[in-house]
């Protein structure tokens, strides 16, 4: 899922100091269940920007899928069009889409935080960086690109303490985590094999996947 | 046999190694760290230069290793992290090191940017230190850089790297150094050592490895230094009674330098090739450690 976190309320307020009317567009599918872009979040954030004319509501399926996106925005036109600025409580990608599909000027309520791990409502955790190169076949299922600060691939450095991360002591160390669960496993063999230098060009940006042709 | 430098031969040759370490100076100007130089001259074979140590901005470790031989005649061993150069760069510094003379490397991965002077700056951390051991490795035995293509000349320079012994759990650093050795380290020089028991226990399990070990020694100043490094610094043991010594006495540095040679006294005779002499900001000390080991007739 993708991770997000509301941006500080000063900070939307700034973006919208020039507009008057405001449409706010939520996300049914990560924000909802992160709550950072759901219903709730969107009724609140409509209280809060009081001082503006808030001209529509809506929280669309999927709002980084333009397909549904496109969908749930067609009966809104009318609303879309009077509003001055569209604050968008979802992703980074499905910020854009919004931007893209209405042309409208568009600023971001929520900031992007990561690929995670839900463990529990408001407990969520980072586990890929979308590097284009997985390698969590020996990794123990860990994946130490996105968990050691340094994405090390051939073990821990010196830095670890009672088993913590020396970039931040709260975490646990990534590379201890795949040593412990490939002993367990008994694949230590696979542990000790060199890794090469990665290959960055697997994750190069902007990344785009077109395998069906456009009609 | 012809060494590459006086590191290599004093490793082969001699019953006893010591190294000790600079930092390079926050500072444009290059006298600051010669006095230092100048000091541990006579005491050690040879001293690392550290690399932006603990991600502080100082002078460039290659100008500084190459000054310090130039203007002092001491050894250096030139340390390189991979924490603020891609492997484009590590590689042309290598190439570098060697057209300047450096003849011994040691290759570690760096302390993480956030540690330093400017925790905002992007990381690099493109290769690990195995995997840049792995590349010097390819233009030394080869001739090819990381990309396969002909080094005119291969840079021909002895190779160490960084072990620490106090970590818990040690298996995973001990394969590490097993891939270190594999990439062609033959040097390895040690987190600060302070429980010679600790040491006892990491020799008997690396001895099937083909390692020199250079263990780190740095005489404790205070008790208040002891117990942050305790508290602060990787694999770090102190045993208590060092404290309490520390605690009990006026003239702290000379207890702590006290303490230190009765540990180099235990610890010599284990499996190990020397010492790393490390007192950082304080070049002084080096030399008076080194000196008060040898008068002990410890080693």
């Amino acid at each position: 899922m993708i991770i997000t976190e509301k941006k500080p309320i000063d900070e939307i307020k700034e973006s919208l100091k020039d507009s008057k009317k405001v449409f706010i567009i939520g996300c049914g599918t990560c924000a909802t269940l992160n709550q950072t872009g759901g219903e709730e979040q969107v009724k609140e954030l409509t209280k809060l920007l009081s001082d503006k004319e808030i001209v529509g509501t809506v929280v669309p399926e999927t709002p980084c899928d333009k397909r549904l996106l496109k969908r749930d925005l067609r009966a809104l036109t009318d609303a879309l069009n009077s509003a001055d600025t569209i604050v968008a409580l979802a992703c980074g990608a499905g910020i854009q889409a919004v931007a893209e599909l209405t042309r409208k000027y568009t600023t971001p309520g929520l900031n992007t935080k990561f690929i995670g791990m839900v463990e529990r409502i408001g407990e969520f955790y980072q586990r890929c960086l979308a590097c284009g190169d997985c390698v969590l076949d020996e990794t123990g299922g860990i994946c130490p690109i996105t968990r050691c600060p340094k994405a090390l691939l051939n073990g821990p450095c010196a830095g670890h303490m009672d088993e913590k991360c020396e970039v931040n002591h709260e975490k646990d160390c990534a590379w201890v985590l795949i040593y412990k669960r490939m002993k367990d496993m008994g694949q230590l063999g696979k542990f000790k094999a060199f890794r090469k230098p990665r290959n960055f060009q697997k994750s190069t940006s902007p990344q785009q996947i077109v395998w069906r042709k456009p009609q | 046999m012809s060494f590459v430098s006086s590191l290599e031969k004093s490793l082969a040759t001699s019953k006893f190694t010591i190294t000790g370490e600079l930092t390079p100076p926050k500072s444009a100007s290059i006298e600051d760290i010669l006095d230092g130089a100048k000091l541990i001259k006579n005491d050690v074979v040879a001293t690392n230069v550290t690399d932006n140590p603990t991600s502080r901005v100082v002078m460039s470790t290659l100008a500084t290793c190459h000054l310090i031989e130039k203007q002092t005649g001491l050894e250096t061993i030139y340390q390189i992290t991979c924490r603020d150069r891609n492997r484009l760069a590590l590689q042309s510094d290598i190439l570098a090191a060697n057209a300047l003379g450096i003849k011994n490397i040691l290759v570690l991965t760096g302390d993480y940017i956030t540690m330093g002077d400017h925790p905002e700056a992007k990381p690099v951390f493109d290769l690990d230190s195995v995997q840049l051991l792995w590349a010097i490795k390819r233009m030394q035995e080869e001739g090819l850089d990381l990309a396969g293509k002909k080094l005119k000349t291969p840079p021909k320079l002895f190779v160490g790297a960084a072990v620490n012994p106090g970590l818990d759990p040690i298996e995973p650093e001990i394969i590490r150094l097993e891939k270190k050795v594999a990439m062609g380290t033959k040097f390895a020089q040690s987190q600060c050592l302070y429980d010679p028991n600790v040491l006892e226990k990491f020799m008997d399990q690396i001895s099937h490895l083909d390692v020199k070990i250079l263990v780190g020694i740095t005489p404790l100043l205070s008790a208040g230094m002891a117990k942050w490094m305790v508290k602060n610094c990787p694999g770090v043991i102190i045993p208590d009674n060092m404290i309490k010594r520390l605690k009990a006495t006026d003239d702290k540095v000379k207890e702590g330098i006290k303490i230190m040679v009765e540990v180099v006294s235990q610890i010599a005779p284990m499996k190990i090739a020397g010492i790393h002499v490390m007192v950082p900001e304080r070049a002084d000390l080096v030399a008076e450690m080194v000196k008060a080991i040898k008068a002990s007739g410890a080693v």
